[in-house]
């Protein structure tokens, strides 16, 4: 049981990654990185989409090889060439898309590749016991027997800390780990990480979030274009300063919402019912509209439905009672091409799983939903021509970085990713919008940059669903606010009249009276 | 007629006859699932069938030892599982190509070593019936089940041990692993093309046995294309048992069953033309193939090769 802590002679005591260069295929993703991280310190790493952060932190963990530059354990060379040697080295890595492997269960996605007790045969018994005594110690609630594809992101993240825990990780990498989080899950994961810094650990912290930064770091590395600007104390930094060391100018926090117009209600659920992946009511009964030109904000834990809503609007699953209506017609049960072809746009929250084609390029993504449209086609044949403009267009203007449209999708970084699945959307000028989680993981910048585009949107007469956990997002974007729990909408309010405590009451359960 | 058909003994003989056939099957069913589940698609089983049929033959007749020709059928069925890895695994090729270029080479090769080396059919006296002291001499049950050689009652012993292999040790859940998130597999250490290189080589074993006990153990002779295409029955046997071990068991024995009650109807020359008996078998894979592909989920990372996010 202790084996794989006391395999390790030594623990980490400072970790030096010194003159990191790395190029990729037209980009410079690191170049000259000097980064030091020490046991029971939290260091915090940011930067824009696209600065280097995850590709220094897979160099680290034996992803990648660097072109140029060492890496120090203790002040001595080691060479990390693989995750294993990585994690042989008593380093962790929680990756900014999960790696697990989503038909196996927890207790298994632990297990997989460490010795067993019994030899060649697997010891799932103590490896469960040995989850549940983790689980305690750090406070990270999890069913050990849970199959992967039924946990909710949170509880995933919760295995994919335990994996490396239960490695006996000395040095823990966060890639990330709050983008997927709400407000009290981020609270929780932060005590376990105080409490692992304490205990020794080294920790290294990436999140776009600058108060989360600002709260639980001891330093902060800011990268800007794979190189480092600045490490300072945390103690030292204020949220401007690290927002305008970020993105080398002054950043808006906050966006303009000039009055519109309301137009006719475009979306209607009427007594809205579905079921869950395990087969029990996730949605119980919703009614609600949304009317032509309004933001209607969605506020919720996760795992009360969201998810559920937005898939069964975009056609995605199917629901067992009630009505949609869009644009004055029924289309409950229509396919989701069919819903698209009716100008529903929909931003899905699982963007690596739901709304991407990883292995396409950046243009074939980006036209993925129009390609058989003129004028990118006329009948069976392809407009590559007007495709290219068509794509260049939309990477000038929504910023993906990218080093050209031909570039596989999967080489980009996770915010860019993003703005690829907003652009493709957003650019089909929609009536109706569904935006599942818009700014996950995206950076400062590019978020201000979203919801302006939400909000021009919404100029333009669209009705916008805006589902979010980020509560600071919800009270500046939506014009009217509602609270979903349990399957339910427990009330809706109007922007003007929320606060964030009244909200915060009915996420939790109560009802408005 | 009818009630010749019918009668005990033919029902009796029909079964037996359906568990014997049903041997190659779960032994190249087998391999080829233990291959998939770790994300290799390896359509050049019936080439590696053919070719360990040879070797087992040829070393058979040689040297009189069934031993050493069952050992020539799995390490040239090991060494085809070794190339078609080096192909998928380290030269990332499109799988199913490599595989049938695979199939074209075994079935080519073994017909040129068996012009060169044997010319004509011969015949070997194979792996004898062992008959299992008592259980063989219950009625009905005894016949069916406990009469047979030694490779027949290999096969279905393969089963359990497939089984308990995937799902009990720590070998079946790296397999498992690497078959549905290569990616997440090597964060953890494990070495996907390692992983990938033990399956297809101890699936060509089994196929390459497979083989064997056509040649060495149910027909006892070689000749061009004795497999006559099990390979690729096989191949649809792993989707029809959805990728499990006993799934690969009731596939096989359902087409092998199948099988021997067409062959049956042959022999007494009634009810349907020969043509169509011949058909029955496949006919009855693809409908049922048909009803239950979308039932089950194929490992996620079938047939893409894996790469580290590096350019
Ligand atoms: N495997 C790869 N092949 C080619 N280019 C890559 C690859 N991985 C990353 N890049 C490029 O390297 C740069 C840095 O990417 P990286 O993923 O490190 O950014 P990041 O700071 O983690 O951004 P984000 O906040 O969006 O996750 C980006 O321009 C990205 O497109
Ligand atoms: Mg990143």
């Amino acid at each position: 049981m202790t084996d794989q802590i006391s395999l390790q002679q030594r623990r980490i005591e400072r970790v030096e990654m010194r003159g990191i260069v790395k190029r990729f295929p037209g980009v410079l993703a690191n170049d000259h990185i000097d980064f030091e991280v020490r046991a029971g310190e939290i260091h915090a790493l940011l930067g824009e989409n696209g600065a280097g952060k995850t590709t220094l932190m897979n160099i680290l963990y034996g992803l990648y090889r660097p072109d140029q530059g060492q890496i120090a354990i203790n002040g001595q060379v080691v060479a990390i060439h693989s995750p294993a040697n990585a994690i042989r080295l008593g380093i962790g890595m929680i990756h900014q898309h999960f790696m697990l492997v989503p038909t196996l269960s927890v207790v298994e996605n632990v297990a997989l590749g460490l010795p067993s007790s019994r030899g060649f045969l697997l010891d799932l018994d103590v490896v469960t016991e040995r989850i549940r005594h983790l689980s305690q110690t750090y406070g990270l609630k999890v069913d050990p027997a849970a199959m992967v594809w039924q946990l909710a992101v949170g509880e995933q993240q919760r295995v994919e800390i335990l994996k490396a825990l239960y490695r006996g990780a000395d040095l823990l990498i966060l890639d990330e780990p709050t983008a997927v989080l709400t407000p009290q899950e981020v609270e929780e994961l932060f005590t376990t990480l105080r409490r692992m810094a304490r205990e020794g650990h080294a920790l290294i912290f990436i999140s776009h979030k600058l108060h989360e930064v600002l709260s639980i770091s001891d330093r902060v590395t800011v990268l800007r274009d794979g190189r480092v600007v600045k490490t300072l104390p945390t103690a030292e930094a204020t949220r401007e300063d690290l927002a305008r060391l970020m993105v080398g100018r002054e950043v808006l926090l906050r966006v303009e919402r000039p009055p519109v117009k309301l137009g006719d209600p475009v979306l209607r659920l009427e007594d809205l019912w579905a079921d869950s992946d395990k087969g029990v009511p996730a949605l119980r009964g919703v009614s609600l509209q949304v009317r032509s030109g309004e933001i209607l904000g969605i506020a919720g834990v996760s795992g009360n439905g969201q998810r559920e809503l937005a898939e069964v609007i975009a056609g995605l699953r199917p629901p067992t009672q009630g009505r949609i209506i869009i644009a004055g017609v029924d289309t409950t049960g229509w396919s989701p091409e069919r819903l698209l072809k009716h100008g529903l746009a929909y931003i899905p929250e699982e963007r690596m799983r739901d709304g991407v084609i990883r292995d396409f390029s950046v243009e074939e993504n980006l036209i993925l939903k129009n390609h058989t449209d003129r004028p990118y086609a006329s009948g069976i044949f392809m407009n590559f021509g007007k495709i290219a403009e068509y794509a260049d267009n939309l990477i000038a203007n929504f910023d993906i970085r990218t080093p050209s449209r031909d570039t596989p999708l999967k080489n980009l970084s996770g915010g860019n990713i993003q703005k690829m699945v907003l652009a493709r959307e957003l650019s089909r000028e929609p009536r109706v919008l569904i935006a599942a989680q818009p700014t996950r993981g995206v950076d400062i910048s590019a978020t201000e940059y979203i919801h302006r585009q939400l909000v021009a949107q919404r100029a333009k007469g669209t009705a916008t669903l805006l589902i979010s956990e980020d509560l600071d997002e919800i009270l500046n974007l939506s014009d009217r606010i509602a609270v979903m729990y349990e399957g339910q909408i427990v009330g809706i309010v109007d922007q003007h009249e929320a606060t964030v405590e009244q909200l915060g009451l009915m996420m939790a359960g109560a009802h408005r009276t | 007629m009818i009630a010749r058909l019918f009668s005990l003994n033919t029902i009796v003989g029909i079964i037996t006859a359906g568990i014997r056939l049903a041997t190659p099957y779960l032994y190249a069913t087998i391999g080829e699932t233990l291959g998939q589940r770790s994300g290799l698609v390896n359509l050049g089983v019936d080439g590696i069938m053919l070719m360990g049929a040879y070797a087992a033959f040829f070393v058979t007749f040689k040297t009189g030892s069934l031993a050493l020709g069952l050992l020539a059928a799995i390490v040239v069925g090991g060494l085809m599982g070794l190339v078609m890895a080096f192909f998928s695994v380290t030269l990332k090729a499109e799988q199913g190509i490599t595989g049938i270029g695979v199939y074209l080479f075994g079935l080519g090769m073994s017909n040129l070593l068996f012009q060169k080396t044997l010319g004509t059919v011969e015949t070997v006296s194979g792996f004898p019936a062992i008959h299992i002291p008592l259980l063989s001499d219950i009625p009905v049950l005894g016949p069916i089940f406990f009469r047979h050689n030694l490779l027949v009652y290999g096969a279905f012993a393969l089963v359990p041990i497939s089984w308990f292999i995937l799902n009990k040790t720590t070998l079946g859940l790296k397999i498992r692993a690497v078959g549905d998130n290569p990616e997440a597999a090597d964060s953890l250490g494990v070495s996907v093309t390692g992983v990938r290189y033990l399956t297809e080589t101890v699936g060509g074993m089994l196929e390459g046995i497979a083989g064997a006990s056509l040649s060495i153990a149910l027909l006892n002779v070689f000749q061009e294309n004795l497999t006559n295409g099990m390979g690729f029955i096989a191949v649809a046997l792993v989707y029809f048992g959805g990728w499990r071990a006993v799934g690969a068991l009731a596939g096989a024995i359902l087409f092998s069953t199948v099988n021997a009650l067409q062959l049956w109807l042959q022999v007494i020359g009634i009810l349907i033309p020969p043509d169509f008996a011949i058909m029955m078998p496949y006919v009855l894979t693809i409908v049922v193939l048909a009803f239950t592909a979308q039932r089950v989920r194929a490992p996620a990372a079938l047939s893409k090769p894996f790469e580290r996010g590096e350019g």
